[in-house]
């Protein structure tokens, strides 16, 4: 494995212009200063409850993202890289989605194989033939990015279905502001608080055309049980639109209403935190609670606007991931500025062989996992696990899909022995209204607070950074 | 606002009311079990403890004895008594997550930092002291809560269904100390009062923060009908029947104001606090003080259907 390109030193060794007022910082602070804002923060998190769950750990319900007090930070011209890239992509992304669920002009093309979008569990043929509202799919993608060196920037994964994480972003921020004003004073960081009002004009811009004077937005969560539940109450608090759970609603002659305290009132538009499966038992699993009986019925009658739209699945699905170059080529004759991480995909035989003889060497993912379950990272895996994997390969090609294992980039981080360099990657938030689409400038920072480890899942024990954007 | 809001607002503020209550009585009791037997008679205090708290069917389901140990326990700590102070906070704080965006910082900090602090308290006291720690600090929290609410929350519906939970388990605790006590409260001739019961009547008065209240009232020694006065026809006094109505029809007559709309549970509180603004003590004690109060606690249990139905569900 080569050695990880450094945010701040650079590949030779030398502080980069945006870390250059942070370098001399951090060489005037006091280690102790440092833990001690540490300390701050995690009792300021703890206080206001920013807690996350963690399924199957009964023990720790609630638990802490660590968050780390150094910030990392993007220059003005590669975030500039990056917005475009963004935009570009999730551009990309709701046209396919559009013609994935009517004309299929990229099947017909030979660009993504059809066995690839109907035998794919998150094809949802409900959504065949369906006209959403302004034509838009994704209304929120949180775009995985990871960097391998100066230059080059690499999409990991794009999540149009629920992308959680915005709330670190905020909440990050503002714990920042309090803790180092003086750093702050040292740079001209680009603000992200604007976020909520961004997201409200987006989510108010694509309701029906039905819809009767000023659109009612809410958010749909699955509850207080839900692992990002925090994130959306503190969401619907942004935003000033109320939270509401499946019980809340209901659907009469397909227009859905929210249950008040001055009876029954009309919903436009929801930002719906719950996944396909779970939105509606009569349409979907009919085993759930936490949906709403005949939400797909006023969805379909063009009642209400959801964002995300159903079936955006099959977009993010880490099968469809490596063809997205292409698909962005198809649909808008442009070169993709951002790359994609060079993929194998199991289902074509001379990939599949190629993966099978380098497993100790790459990272295998099932198509259908997230969260870093279920995926091998072939460096750090024993025989054991390899053979294992092997087996499992072989039985479901179609099932995996495997990489090279990146030198994804580090940042100063601290760690218990003082600073040191740890793995990163970056969430920024792409919002697709009808007007127009809106990144604020940064998104989440996710860090592998382990020495060496490329695992930046809060779920896996990885930990939380302010990004920051510099004006200039 | 969602239903569901309100009816948490509305549960929070009663499970926090419940709790500082139910500290309240711990409190009294252990005070009253101190004293020699020749100042309060051979009765089981804790036993009275139970029934006041509202759960003796369902304390003595787990419990063939009812002490200091079993009754602090249950009261207290048990995670198998919904209405131990323990749950209540548990109960409060989840309400108040789940409607996190309809409270103010304050109130999402008072509540979690209760929540969070009750971790330290261990299930079994090793000390009368740390008892008593205990409970000065579920009064505390359930102080702290209820000013919050009271200083931070905008004056519109939100506010004023967490009021209706404050009051309406208020005068429901009121009511069940007069019932499970209503016998120590009778005139003079009856034979029941005598020196014994003094320490009973400032018991009483002690479990519904009212000790320092009776004596500026009536300025008199305290005698049991003017505790019952004080406990039920009082508007003065925050705890007693006619204050809760008065605080429930104001409240439920702003939510009508705004909504444009009365309905039951406005005619239903009415109706109550008219009852108990033309009640005489004198009459009630002729009529029956045991009958007044068992009707009360009935009638306050409508009430609080009348406001689920209504608004709530």
């Amino acid at each position: 494995m080569t050695t990880a390109f450094d945010e701040m030193k650079g590949a030779d060794g030398q502080v980069r212009p945006a870390y250059a007022a942070l370098a001399s910082w951090l060489e005037e602070v006091r280690p102790d200063v440092l833990d001690h804002r540490r300390q701050e923060a995690e009792v300021v998190f703890r206080r206001i409850g920013i807690t996350f769950a963690v399924y199957g750990e009964a023990e720790a319900t609630e638990r802490l993202i660590p968050f780390d007090v150094i910030p990392r930070i993007l220059a003005a011209a590669e975030w500039d890289t990056l917005r475009r890239g963004l935009e570009q992509r999730v551009k990309a992304l709701n046209l396919y989605l559009k013609d994935i669920y009517s004309r299929r002009e990229v099947l017909r093309a030979g660009i993504v194989p059809d066995d690839m979008v109907f035998q794919n569990p998150v094809f949802r043929p409900e959504m065949n033939g369906q006209k959403v509202p302004h034509d838009i799919y994704v209304h929120i993608a949180g775009i995985d990015i990871v960097r391998v060196d100066a230059d080059t920037f690499y999409v990991l994964e794009d999540n149009a279905r629920t992308p959680s994480g915005v709330s670190y972003m905020l909440e990050n921020r503002e714990i920042m502001l309090r803790l180092f004003p003086d750093l702050f004073s040292r740079h001209r960081v680009a603000p992200v608080e604007n976020y909520p009002d961004e997201l409200l004009a987006s989510l108010r811009s694509v309701a029906p055309d039905t819809a009767p004077g000023e659109p009612n937005v809410v958010l749909l969560t699955p509850g207080v049980y839900n692992s990002a539940y925090y994130e959306h109450s503190f969401l619907a608090d942004k935003l000033g639109v109320e939270l509401v759970e499946g019980r809340d609603l209901f659907v009469k002659s397909g227009i859905v209403y929210m249950r008040t305290t001055q009876g029954p009132k009309r919903v436009d538009v929801i930002y719906r935190r719950v996944d396909d499966d779970f939105l509606d038992p009569l349409a979907f699993r009919p085993d759930t609670g936490l949906g709403v009986a005949g939400l797909m019925s006023a969805y379909q009658a063009g009642n209400v606007t959801l964002a995300n739209a159903v079936g955006t699945g099959i977009a993010d699905d880490k099968a469809i991931y490596s063809y997205m170059p292409e698909i962005v080529k198809f649909y808008l004759g442009e070169e993709p500025i951002l790359k994609n991480v060079p993929t194998w995909r199991c289902r074509e035989p001379d990939h599949l062989k190629y993966v099978l003889e380098h497993l100790e060497e790459l990272v295998v993912k099932e198509v259908h996992g997230s969260g870093g379950y279920g995926m091998l990272i072939g460096p750090m895996a024993d025989k054991a696990q390899i053979a294992a994997f092997r087996t499992k390969l072989k039985l479901d090609p179609k099932g995996f899909i495997a990489q090279p294992t990146l030198a994804l980039s580090t940042c100063p981080t601290c760690v218990e022995a003082g600073i040191a360099p740890r793995h990163v990657d970056l969430r920024p938030f792409v919002l697709t209204g009808r007007d127009k689409i809106r990144i604020v400038p940064g998104g989440l920072t996710r860090v592998a607070l382990k020495a060496g480890s490329l695992v930046v899942n809060s779920s896996q024990g990885g930990g939380t950074k302010d990004t920051w954007v510099l004006d200039t | 606002m969602l239903s569901r809001t309100a009816d948490n607002l509305y549960w929070l503020a009663r499970y926090v009311e419940r709790a500082e209550y139910l500290a309240r009585i711990l409190e009294a009791t252990q005070r009253l079990t101190a004293l020699p037997l020749a100042y309060v008679g051979e009765t089981n205090e804790w036993v009275t403890a139970v029934a006041t708290a509202g759960c003796s069917s369902a304390f003595f389901a787990v419990h063939s004895e009812a002490n200091e140990e079993t009754v602090t326990d249950f009261l207290a700590f048990s995670t198998d008594n919904p209405s131990s102070i323990r749950n209540c906070f548990e109960v409060a704080r989840h309400n108040a997550r789940s409607v996190r965006t309809a409270l103010t910082v304050e109130m999402w900090d008072a509540i979690n930092t209760a929540w969070l602090e009750l971790k330290r308290f261990s299930n079994q006291p090793t000390s009368r002291d740390e008892f008593a720690r205990f409970l000065r600090w579920v009064q505390g929290s359930s102080l702290r809560f209820d000013g919050s609410a009271y200083r931070t929350m905008l004056r519109n519906d939100a506010y004023w269904f967490s009021r209706l939970g404050v009051h309406t388990e208020r005068a429901d605790n009121t009511a069940r100390i007069l019932d499970v006590k209503y016998h120590l409260l009778l005139p003079a001739l009856e034979q029941v009062g005598g020196p014994l019961d003094y320490f009973q009547w400032s018991a009483i008065l002690r479990s519904v923060s009212a000790l320092t209240a009776y004596h500026w009232v009536y300025r008199e020694s305290v005698k049991p009908w003017l505790v019952a006065d004080l406990l039920i026809l009082n508007e003065q006094m925050p705890r007693s029947l006619a204050s809760c109505y008065e605080n429930l029809v104001q409240n439920l007559d702003r939510i009508a104001n705004a909504y444009g709309r009365q309905g039951p549970a406005q005619r239903q509180a009415r109706a109550v606090r008219t009852r108990l603004q033309n009640s005489r003590m004198n009459e009630i004690f002729q009529e029956g003080l045991h009958e007044f109060i068992s009707s009360f606690i009935s009638d306050n249990n409508r009430l609080g259907s009348a406001i689920t139905q209504q608004y709530l569900a």
